[in-house]
């Protein structure tokens, strides 16, 4: 019984993480076929990926994308938290709704939504017409993680800075921000993998001209059986783990300094 | 009294500072509140408001919709998908929670890291290595044909099944994480005790563990079927014709038929189900961010 359990979890756990590791050998092929298991080795799938402007080219327009979201975003999350934390005052919870709710529309109806407005105002394909709407999707990330930080904070900090003879800038600046700052840094990082990644919304409002790599992987992947998609998926994946340890690494030095 | 009137003044100038300090608070919220409300409500009023002026005020994008074998048709499939995908997430994801809300913290913490990996993992990506498993030449089918099991590729994607492993797949830590998150705080000895009365492993889990654990399972399972509602990518990719989903149907009408007051009354119908259940999740469970750093 113990052994089938065991075994259960095993094989889900198998499911749930190999098919993100399947793809990364056959980024590596010699085939210009998607064959596993791959045939020889060769980073020619890579060469392919950085000589085509179309590919990396779409690559570094979404990581300016991804940096000007995450400035946005974090600049105005980190405000809406300081202002709800210990809310109470009126109005407040119909303002955590507002800032909720794009993490729960369907992103179908967003791109839609987002679609037609922006044709009329002339944005599609452009950079700020993407750094805008995915700001939206990102102030609430940056909202729960800042607000997860003033939670573990003395309430007495501040008032205490305030009686010593500091003013409310130097108060924040001083007392608030370095006890908040690992909120801060997780809600950007959040926001950058959101941007970076975001697939669905990419499909409508990112047009010929500022293609990001996620549409540029949508417009190939029905059609191109040679593996280069596999090497953006393999760039796409490393780009994830690299911020996925960043904000592990984060939580554990929150974890210790809490101790 | 002279004593009263002090307080009355002390009272009226801590209001006055209390109201100031709400000021404070508002005008820290308000630019992420506005820009949230013009850039997100503006257009989703638009899409409402182009679903029933055309150019009129009229119902017939909601007539059409409810007399469209087609709509029946696709609204059946949403809700077989999400349902089933809720089924798969849960059954799979229930032994996976309860042993992480069980082994000791090094292994939870690993079991933990391997949920967020692929958790973070880009959902197109996740779908193309699916598309690799499960095509006609792919990873699978080349596998069993060369054990010999199989004479002819089997039809793993373009089909339910092949929606309905992408789907489980992609929304798997949307199970995982709430019901560990609920697990984790049912309290041991509550077994212990359970079990000292006489009940062996499997009747206390039964009639103590597993009551316990319903807030993660409602939880989980509101989550995911909302979620699953309103997919579109994974579907798209690895569905047939025959199985489109709504957010698929409403990209047809946008993209290709350019029918935007059907689309948008689409999107509305979607919305109101999404909300619906959105609503019924909050009753059950907070929102939280399934994130480690939340």
């Amino acid at each position: 019984m113990r052994y089938l359990y065991h075994s259960v979890c095993g094989l889900v756990l198998m499911y749930l993480i190999l098919p993100v590791f399947v793809v990364i050998p056959l980024s590596f092929s010699a085939s210009p076929y998607l064959e596993f298991p791959p045939r020889g080795f060769s980073l020619q799938w890579y060469q392919q990926f950085f000589g085509l402007r179309t590919w990396y080219g779409s690559m570094i327009f979404s990581a300016e994308v991804a940096f000007l979201t995450m400035v946005l975003a974090t600049i105005l999350g980190t405000a809406a938290a300081l202002g709800l934390a210990r809310a109470g005052f009126r109005g407040a919870e119909a303002l955590q709704t507002v800032l909720i709710a794009p993490m729960i529309i369907p992103h179908i109806i967003i791109a839609i939504a987002i679609y037609g407005w922006y044709a009329q105002l002339h944005l599609i394909g452009t950079l700020w017409g993407l750094v805008l709407i995915y700001s939206v999707l990102a102030v609430p990330f940056v909202v729960i993680t800042v607000t997860g930080a003033l939670q573990g904070l003395d309430p007495n900090l501040e008032p205490a800075a305030m009686a010593l003879g500091a003013n409310r800038v130097q108060t924040f600046f001083r007392v608030v921000l370095p006890n908040i700052r690992p909120g801060i840094l997780a809600g950007a990082i959040l926001t950058f993998a959101l941007a970076f990644d975001e697939i669905v919304i990419a499909i409508f409002i990112s047009g010929t001209t500022g293609t990001t790599l996620p549409k540029r992987m949508w417009e190939g992947i029905r059609t191109e059986i040679n593996p280069t998609i596999a090497a953006a998926s393999t760039i796409l994946i490393t780009v994830s783990f690299v911020l996925f340890a960043l904000l592990e690494t984060l939580r554990r030095g929150l974890a210790r300094g809490k101790r | 009294m002279p004593g009263s009137s002090a307080s009355a003044v002390t009272a009226a100038l801590l209001r006055g500072v209390e109201r100031r300090e709400e000021a404070r608070r508002w005008l820290l919220v308000l630019p992420a509140g506005l820009f949230v409300g013009v850039l997100l409500f503006f257009p989703l009023l638009r899409i409402v408001s182009l679903s029933v002026w055309d150019p009129i005020f009229t119902l017939r994008h909601y007539g059409h919709a409810f007399q469209d074998p087609v709509f029946y048709r696709v609204l059946g499939v949403t809700f077989k998908v999400s349902l089933l995908t809720t089924v798969g997430c849960l059954v799979l994801g229930y032994p996976v929670a309860h042993l992480m809300a069980h082994a000791r913290p090094a292994v939870a913490n690993f079991l933990m890291t391997l949920v967020l990996v692929s958790f973070w993992t880009s959902l197109l990506v996740r779908t193309y290595a699916w598309m690799v498993l499960l095509g006609r030449r792919g990873v699978i089918n080349n596998l069993l044909l060369a054990v010999g099991l199989i004479s002819e590729p089997l039809p793993l994607m373009y089909n339910l099944f092949g929606v309905l492993v992408g789907m489980v797949h992609v929304l798997l830590p949307f199970m995982i994480l709430p019901l560990y998150s609920v697990m984790k705080g049912i309290d041991r000895s509550l077994m212990l005790a359970a079990q000292n009365l006489g009940a062996g492993p499997f009747r206390s889990f039964l009639w103590v563990f597993l009551p316990l654990s319903f807030p993660g399972v409602t939880g989980g399972c509101l989550l995911v079927f909302m979620i699953s509602a309103g997919y579109f990518i994974t579907p798209a990719l690895l569905g047939g014709r025959t199985d489109m989903m709504m957010g698929q149907l409403i990209e047809l009408e946008v993209s290709q038929l350019l029918n935007w007051g059907y689309a948008s009354a689409l999107a509305t119908i979607l919305f109101v189900v999404v909300a619906l259940l959105f609503l019924a999740y909050r009753r059950v469970a907070t929102l939280r961010l399934p994130s480690g750093a939340s």
